[in-house]
């Protein structure tokens, strides 16, 4: 292991290590833990400069209360869900499809397709951005979650073929092989040999998409509008509004807004950070 | 957001009441749909929409409203797609060139029906900012005053009053200085608040007149007039007179400044005064006055920003549309929804009362009787989107480094070249 | 046997039974290549196009041939936007890659077993998994010059108050720092699965030979992580380049436009509240592609050396 253990080093530094680990944690953590504060305060303190001092009154419930039951919050946060799980249905439905046709069959235009995702899954978003506008509305779906789970759809398909072919590639081919001598059917072979070795990468990948989706803001503000269809990252920036500065809503809604992923993560943690490194350390 | 509830009941109140009156004459009963989008996302503007709708619901109880309210930031971008693609039937903006786009490319309805002339004499006030081509193009709802609010208490304990010439404006401001505040709270971190700087320095010191051309592309930036305007910004800014850092905030966060006593004024809209009053700021701390004469020989004029009703083209109710603009404009709910509990701003229409509210009445006053020279709409809403956005980002960048207007008046002026063509 | 049987079967073989081997691939990869040419690869050569044209948005586009790239030219030598945003783009990219030593170190310190590590770990990681939109706006707070935990901290050692977002020196340092927080968490979880796999044996013939601290790190331990690096400095050139959700949140490209890099820029121009141009747009996220192509040409070719070994 590197570097040295702490149990073969002397026992100081391993009570300097532990001591200074929570420390250096809080360090870390400094800017959201300012933020959880703010959204405990009344908005009373931010008009009256008050920001780091004692809360003038404990205001958990109320501002909690009023992000819940009085805004338009928990519509952003239902339209984040319809929106980030059937992206993450189909952009692992696509990519594990991509993914498996990519990496066990040998033709020319293999290795171009393949470059082709991994391009266009690199190319900044931004050039896309008119068009995709553009044929959105032409489509009728301006404004709706579908148009932007479309979207999220086609342009995840890029990294997680890329994902998905680099899994497929390193399952041993003679299972592949074996079944084809049996005379299974291609489709058979997809749905009933290599689809359940790639349960992990399923995984992985749906973790992954989950959190990448969620805090898309981009999209959200070129495609929707308004909390019919807006995610809740976009919705955020809705609680700033002209005539007011809510710091203390606004905390509580980032805090509200930021959880599921955080939720998904703790929740997922080894699929999560498999799904991160499994390209790192192949 | 307790309120809203409250001003709901009495706006519903208020429907029974106007239904008896001025809509009992056999106006017709509408039937269908109307889809109404709103920036009116604030919670007090949220709660007139709110209690309009109601109101207009109430009397025609066949007819589907369909309210969505979008965040008054966000509303700027979206309008161009929805009106493209998803028109409702009647939609918020602003007066003036900010609606030039949408006029431009055909997708505000003409409404210069809806303007006969008994609307026309009653909304004279605004019917010039609602005009383009000829023609109207929406129905105004509100509008509201600019000028200095200032901290009384600060200026009596300084043995100040209010200026009447730009000597005794400077005057003050020193002496403000001199007692260890800044004059100015500023927040310039969106642009808009340094424009209405520039805007008061150069219709004071060039006039109306000027302003509306220099906004219309006629003027060269790099014009003596438009340098004698920075030259008199310069004179504030090395006293010293505005906030440290207002590049960094937004005008709501610069308002603590003023609160707090480390700053004696701020020149903005009355839409400042709610603010500042539910932060402490009673009618013995704050004050209003106009912002002082520079050059005597020009006449005063002001800055009053009128927001707006419109009817897309693609809208599919345009009548339905047309009925509820004419209801917005109508006397009794002018009054009703810019009273100070309300809006708290100015009525559009001339038959309504402006509200016993020390501020309204002074800007009604002012705009009404002391404003010969004309009544601006605002910087970014008189010239064209891009110079507006262009020009605002050079008032930020003088007050910062004024020693560099030359290399910013040139950047302005290239901008004029490539924008009006 | 046999051989009475094989002329039958190969009658009986259906077309696709005949054929699967070559067909399976396309039927499998239709969805997906339908769905990326439509929303990404045809957009990215109508940008192509429609960055020759002027066009507001509403009405109809004008075709001007290479006008906007000539005006863009113009910034360039006038030092307007387009310079501004070209420079703080090269600022982001040489900045943005200290997230990968930072993550490095990090990642070294979290790697021991004491109780309760895994749970630090996690923690540390946490930022990643936040929104940028949270992150920003976090990072506004902190850096505000009236209240902001950083000036109440600086004002302990009798410095400060600095403006870090509103003056033009140090904006775009500040809203890097910001992005820095949740990439070199990345960086870092992706050095923590790499000591993981860390070959133990070489670590201990290195310490045979004497090689301790840095040496260590550098000729045994680092040449190990060359994969988890090559992915950290994908990950992270990529970031910086889209780096959008920042700006946007926490200065909108101010003070006076100071802040812009070019994804942020292309939107001002074409969507923004005050921009109309979606040609003049579409012209700078061609730019933006060029650069982003030379990474993208770099990491296909070091896939397709691997590939072909």
């Amino acid at each position: 292991m590197f570097p040295t253990p702490l149990d073969k080093r002397p026992p100081s530094a391993r009570v300097t290590y532990q001591a200074f680990l929570p420390l250096a944690l809080i360090a870390w953590l400094l800017p959201l833990l300012a933020v959880a504060i703010f959204s405990i305060k009344p908005g009373a303190d931010f008009t009256n400069a008050n920001y780091w001092g004692v809360p003038s009154s404990f205001n958990f419930i109320e501002n909690y209360g009023q992000v819940f039951f009085n805004s338009d919050m928990p519509k952003y946060l239902l339209n984040s869900f319809l929106i980030t799980i059937p992206t993450v249905i189909g952009a692992v439905a696509l990519s594990a499809m991509a993914g498996f046709a990519l990496g066990v069959y040998k033709f020319k235009a293999n290795i171009w397709l393949f470059f082709m995702f991994v391009a266009g899954n690199f190319v900044p978003f931004q050039i896309l951005m008119v068009p995709v506008r553009d044929l959105t509305l032409d489509l009728g779906l301006y404004n709706t979650k579908t148009g932007l789970v479309l979207f999220h759809v086609a342009f995840q398909t890029g990294f997680c073929t890329l994902f998905m072919r680099n899994f497929i590639k390193a399952l041993p081919y003679e299972l592949i092989e074996a079944a084809r001598v049996e005379g299974i059917s291609e489709i058979r072979i997809f749905w009933y040999v290599v689809l359940p070795l790639m349960k992990p990468a399923l995984a992985a990948l749906a973790v992954l998409i989950f959190t990448f989706i969620w805090n898309d803001y981009f999209w959200a503000v070129v495609l929707t509008q308004g909390p019919d269809s807006q995610p809740v990252t976009a919705g955020i920036t809705a609680f700033n509004s002209e005539f007011r500065a809510m710091y203390h809503m606004m905390s509580a809604g980032s805090i509200v807004a930021a959880l599921p992923p955080v939720a998904m993560f703790f929740l997922m943690q080894k699929h999560f950070i498999a799904g991160l490194t499994l390209g790192a350390v192949k | 957001m307790t309120s809203l509830k409250t001003t709901l009941a009495a706006a519903l109140a208020g429907a029974t009441m106007l239904a008896g009156t001025a809509f009992a004459d056999g106006h017709a009963k509408l039937t269908g749909d109307l889809k109404i989008f709103s920036d009116m996302s604030n919670p007090a503007p949220r709660a007139v929409m709110e209690g309009m709708v109601a109101r207009f619901g109430e009397m025609h109880p066949d007819l589907n409203i369909e309210l969505t309210v979008i965040d008054r930031e966000a509303y700027k971008t979206q309008i161009r797609n929805f009106l493209t693609a998803d028109a409702p039937d009647v939609a918020n903006w602003y007066a003036a060139n900010r609606m030039r786009p949408y006029v431009d490319a055909g997708l505000f309805e003409d409404i210069s029906d809806v303007w006969d002339e008994q609307m026309s004499t009653e909304l004279a006030s605004t019917k010039g900012a609602m005009t383009l081509d000829g023609k109207q193009w929406g129905v105004p709802y509100t509008y509201y005053q600019w000028g200095v609010y200032y901290r009384k208490d600060i200026y009596e304990e300084l043995g100040l009053s209010e200026p009447s010439n730009w000597d005794e404006f400077k005057a003050n401001c020193q002496a403000v200085i001199d007692s260890g505040k800044k004059c100015f709270t500023l927040g310039s971190k969106f642009l808009w608040t340094a424009a209405g700087w520039f805007d008061y320095l150069n219709m004071r010191t060039n006039g109306y007149d000027f302003h509306a051309a220099l906004t219309n592309g006629e003027i060269e930036w790099t014009d003596d007039r438009v340098k004698a305007t920075f030259a008199n910004w310069r004179e504030l800014l090395d006293m010293g007179a505005f906030i440290d850092d207002h590049t960094a905030y937004s005008w709501q966060e610069s308002l603590p400044f003023m609160t707090n006593g480390d700053a004696a004024a701020i020149l903005k809209g009355n839409f400042a005064v709610a603010p500042l009053r539910e932060a402490g700021l009673d009618d013995s701390k704050l004050d209003f006055h106009q912002f002082p004469a520079i050059n005597p020989d020009v006449a005063l004029a002001e800055d009053a920003p009128t927001d707006t009703f419109h009817i897309p083209a693609n809208a599919s109710n345009k009548d339905n549309a047309k009925a509820f603009l004419k209801f917005v404009v109508s006397a009794e709910n002018q009054t009703m929804i810019n009273a100070g509990d309300a809006l708290g701003q100015l009525p559009v229409n001339n038959k309504s009362s402006v509200d016993e509210d020390k501020f309204l009445l002074e800007g009604f006053e002012m705009l009404s009787s002391n404003s010969p020279g004309g009544v601006a709409q605002f910087f970014d809403r008189d010239a064209p989107a891009e110079m507006a956005k262009v020009a605002m980002e050079g008032f930020q960048e003088f007050m910062v480094k004024p020693d560099d207007i030359d290399r910013i008046l040139g950047k302005l002026e290239r901008a004029r070249g490539r924008i009006y063509k | 046997m046999t051989l009475a049987t094989q002329p039958v079967t190969e009658i009986e073989r259906s077309y696709w039974q005949r054929n699967q081997q070559t067909l399976a691939p396309w039927l499998f990869l239709m969805p997906a290549i339908l769905f990326f040419a439509v929303y990404v690869i045809y957009p990215v050569f109508q940008s192509f196009n429609l960055s020759l044209y002027e066009w507001d948005g509403l009405g109809q586009a004008e075709y001007v041939g290479l006008r906007n790239y000539e005006d863009l030219y113009w910034e360039y030598v006038d030092r307007d936007s387009f310079y501004v945003s070209l420079k703080n783009n090269l600022i982001w990219l040489v900045l943005y890659l200290l997230a990968i030593p930072a993550g490095l170190f990090i990642a070294l310190f979290l790697n021991q077993t004491v109780t309760g590590i895994r749970l630090y770990k996690s923690l540390f990681f946490f930022p990643f998994v936040i929104s940028q939109v949270v992150v920003g706006l976090v990072f506004t707070w902190f850096y505000d010059p009236a209240f902001g935990i950083l000036n109440v901290v600086l004002g302990w050692f009798g410095a400060g108050p600095v403006n870090i977002l509103g003056s033009e020196g140090t904006v775009t340092y500040g809203i890097i720092l910001a992005g820095l927080w949740p990439q070199t968490a990345y960086c870092m979880i992706l050095y923590l699965t790499g000591l993981n796999a860390v070959n133990p044996e070489q670590i201990e013939a290195g310490r045979l030979d004497g090689a301790k601290g840095w040496r260590m790190l550098w000729h045994v331990v680092l040449p190990q992580l060359r994969p988890a690096t090559f992915i950290a400095f994908v990950v992270t050139i990529i970031g910086a380049l889209r780096s959008f959700d920042l700006i946007s949140v926490m200065t909108s490209g101010g003070p006076f436009g100071s802040s812009k890099v070019l994804a942020y820029y292309m939107f001002e121009v074409s969507l923004s509240e005050y921009g109309f141009r979606m040609g003049y747009g579409a012209a700078i996220a061609v730019v933006l592609f060029a650069i982003m192509m030379i990474f993208i040409t770099y990491f296909l070719w070091s896939m397709y050396r691997e590939e072909k070994r």
